[in-house]
């Protein structure tokens, strides 16, 4: 009663509040959950939100597999950015197994990290701009996005599902055509990207739709446990980068910005400013990128080249090892949270000595950070509630692991 | 702030709530409480100006098949910001009544966390506004986290840990 009191009966329809059921297959909820919406009229009463629909059972998956082939479970959670979410996983084994990786692998990391990024910011706004009625700006910022996978194809041969390093460096080194692609597109991109900005930044549709769509407080989100673009749109500089710098982002310039509402526009304007502190610490990282070997000199944990494995006999047996999942793992706990996409991405792995995790938990910032949705558009329109949920970008491999 | 002013902290304010404390592998302090006084430590973490955990990273289950009476494990991680120290309360609980209080009502962010737990681990969190399964179907009648569900049939026979020269705990099936 005390929700239905919440507007007087003068709003709704006869007196009466309508069940509308948003998902779990809705092309607005990019993605597959469902939100069981009480409305009243066109305003959200409450909302109760059903997840799981995806759910792939990765925490157990991964007491079932050894360590290296946890990582394309990884790539699953936040597949917007998985070369993120694999990097974590890599540097969270590292840290279990105290593997030192070289400057250049670290440096080479920080670049995908940071097209990663990129290229998830750029899903998100693009799509808050579709969810307001402008779609151009997405078709352009697609081919963006394409350009970024290509570099990954580069780097490891897929686009989506990465699978991108190795336990103790990367897989390979950057390839000339990688060289290429990375220097055209750190030429050419800002450009585009200000394009598209300048879309909707100052639009006047754009800007009466977002602003004040969806706020939140920074108190609140901080009992929500919001990190990362969401949480810096309520004004909380929060970033685990420079918080527990991993992967020598210490040595980048960068500004974390903030905004102040923690509405639709705060988180968009977050997260555009946030693609163009990727660029520069790609830049920073690009130019500066240490010479030496790409992966660190662990043969226990880092598979030979594969001629060698055929020619001499300690790389065969390594590559055995290895293959077989015999790679020797300490024991001990370790939680290691790098920053993803959309905020603290957490490992908690407890090893017991042997050959798979004993226990290993994703803090999935998307699935604790969802939580808060009903409150966020509780006497929202229905319009706004849409927008809401695609400026919080939930993943659904990350909100359902 | 290094842990030994935390441990210094919490017993000279609330003597005996702590059961044990142990640093863990990757360096952060581990504080260990019987279940029916772990909302009183979590409680005293976030609120003591000193201390100022103020922000639930995260909560999980674990489960230890052979510790008996205390087979289930709640793992709740702590974190201050400005000093920048993370911090893990553990307590333990025997399986066959595995009641805790709920800390929904120190943070909004524990709900579907400790909805996941219960899903997956079976602890029931007393006091929590919607305890019920996440994200299996609500019907599911196991604990599937459990240790004891396997992912694959048990009767098989190949792929066994033995030929690699481990056994115990450390040989459990590579499924």
């Amino acid at each position: 009663m005390e929700i239905q009191s919440y507007f007087s009966s003068l709003d709704s329809l006869d007196g009466e509040l309508a069940t509308l059921n948003l998902g779990p297959t809705h092309p607005a909820t990019h993605g597959i959950f469902q939100n069981v919406l009480k409305m009243n009229g066109e305003r959200v009463v409450s909302a109760e939100p059903t997840i799981g629909y995806i759910h792939r059972a990765f925490e157990k998956l991964a007491e079932h597999r050894p360590y290296n082939q946890i990582t394309p479970i990884t790539d699953r959670l936040n597949y917007c950015s998985s070369p993120i979410n694999n990097i974590g996983w890599h540097m969270t084994v590292e840290k279990l197994a105290r593997i030192e990786v070289p400057k250049r692998a670290q440096y080479m990391r920080v670049i995908l990290m940071e097209l990663a990024r990129i290229a998830d910011h750029l899903i998100c706004n693009s799509v808050i701009g579709v969810d307001t009625g402008a779609l151009t700006g997405f078709t352009y910022m697609f081919q963006e996005r394409e350009r970024i996978y290509e570099m990954y194809e580069e780097i490891c041969g897929t686009r989506l599902t990465t699978n991108i390093g190795r336990i103790g460096g990367m897989e390979r080194d950057f390839t000339p055509a990688f060289h290429q692609k990375l220097r055209d597109f750190l030429k050419t991109f800002p450009e585009r990207f200000e394009e598209f900005n300048s879309m909707l930044e100052r639009n006047r549709i754009f800007m009466d739709r977002t602003i004040g769509a969806g706020p939140i407080s920074a108190e609140r989100a901080l009992s929500y446990g919001f990190t990362g673009p969401n949480l810096r749109a309520c004004g909380v500089d929060y970033d685990v980068r420079v918080m527990e710098p991993y992967s020598s982002y210490e040595d980048f310039d960068f500004i974390i910005p903030v905004g102040t509402q923690g509405d639709t526009y705060d988180r968009f304007m977050v997260r555009q400013e946030e693609v163009r502190q990727s660029l520069r610490i790609i830049r920073q990282a690009y130019e500066n990128l240490p010479g030496g070997p790409y992966h660190a000199d662990v043969p226990a944990y880092y598979l030979p080249e594969k001629p060698d494995v055929y020619t001499k006999m300690e790389a065969l047996i390594y590559h055995f090892k290895i293959v077989m999942g015999e790679v020797p793992i300490p024991k001990g706990e370790v939680y290691h949270a790098v920053e993803g996409a959309n905020g603290e991405l957490g490992f908690y792995l407890i090893s017991d000595g042997g050959r798979q995790p004993y226990r290993l938990h994703f803090r999935r910032p998307c699935f604790i950070y969802y939580q808060a949705y009903p409150e966020m558009i509780r006497g929202a329109m229905l319009s706004d509630a849409i927008l809401t949920m695609s400026s919080l970008n939930v993943i659904a491999g990350e909100l359902d692991a | 702030m290094k842990p030994e002013l935390i441990v210094a902290r919490i017993e000279q304010q609330s003597p005996g709530v702590l059961e044990r404390h142990s640093t863990a592998y990757d360096g952060m302090l581990t504080l260990e409480t019987a279940p029916q006084r772990a909302w009183e430590l979590l409680k005293f973490l976030r609120d003591d100006e000193m201390l100022n955990f103020h922000f639930l990273t995260t909560l999980c289950g674990i489960h230890y098949p052979e510790a008996k009476g205390r087979e289930l494990c709640v793992m709740y991680q702590l974190h201050n910001w400005p000093k920048n120290v993370r911090v893990r309360v553990k307590t333990y609980l025997p399986i066959e009544d595995p009641h805790i209080a709920t800390v929904t009502n120190l943070w909004a962010t524990a709900d579907w966390m400790e909805r996941e737990t219960y899903d997956f681990f079976g602890v029931v969190f007393d006091g929590h506004p919607n305890l019920k399964r996440i994200l299996n179907v609500e019907d599911l009648d196991v604990f599937p986290m459990r240790k004891e569900y396997r992912l694959e049939d048990g009767t098989r026979t190949d792929k066994d840990d033995r030929f690699f020269g481990r056994t115990g705990n450390e040989g459990r099936r590579f499924d």
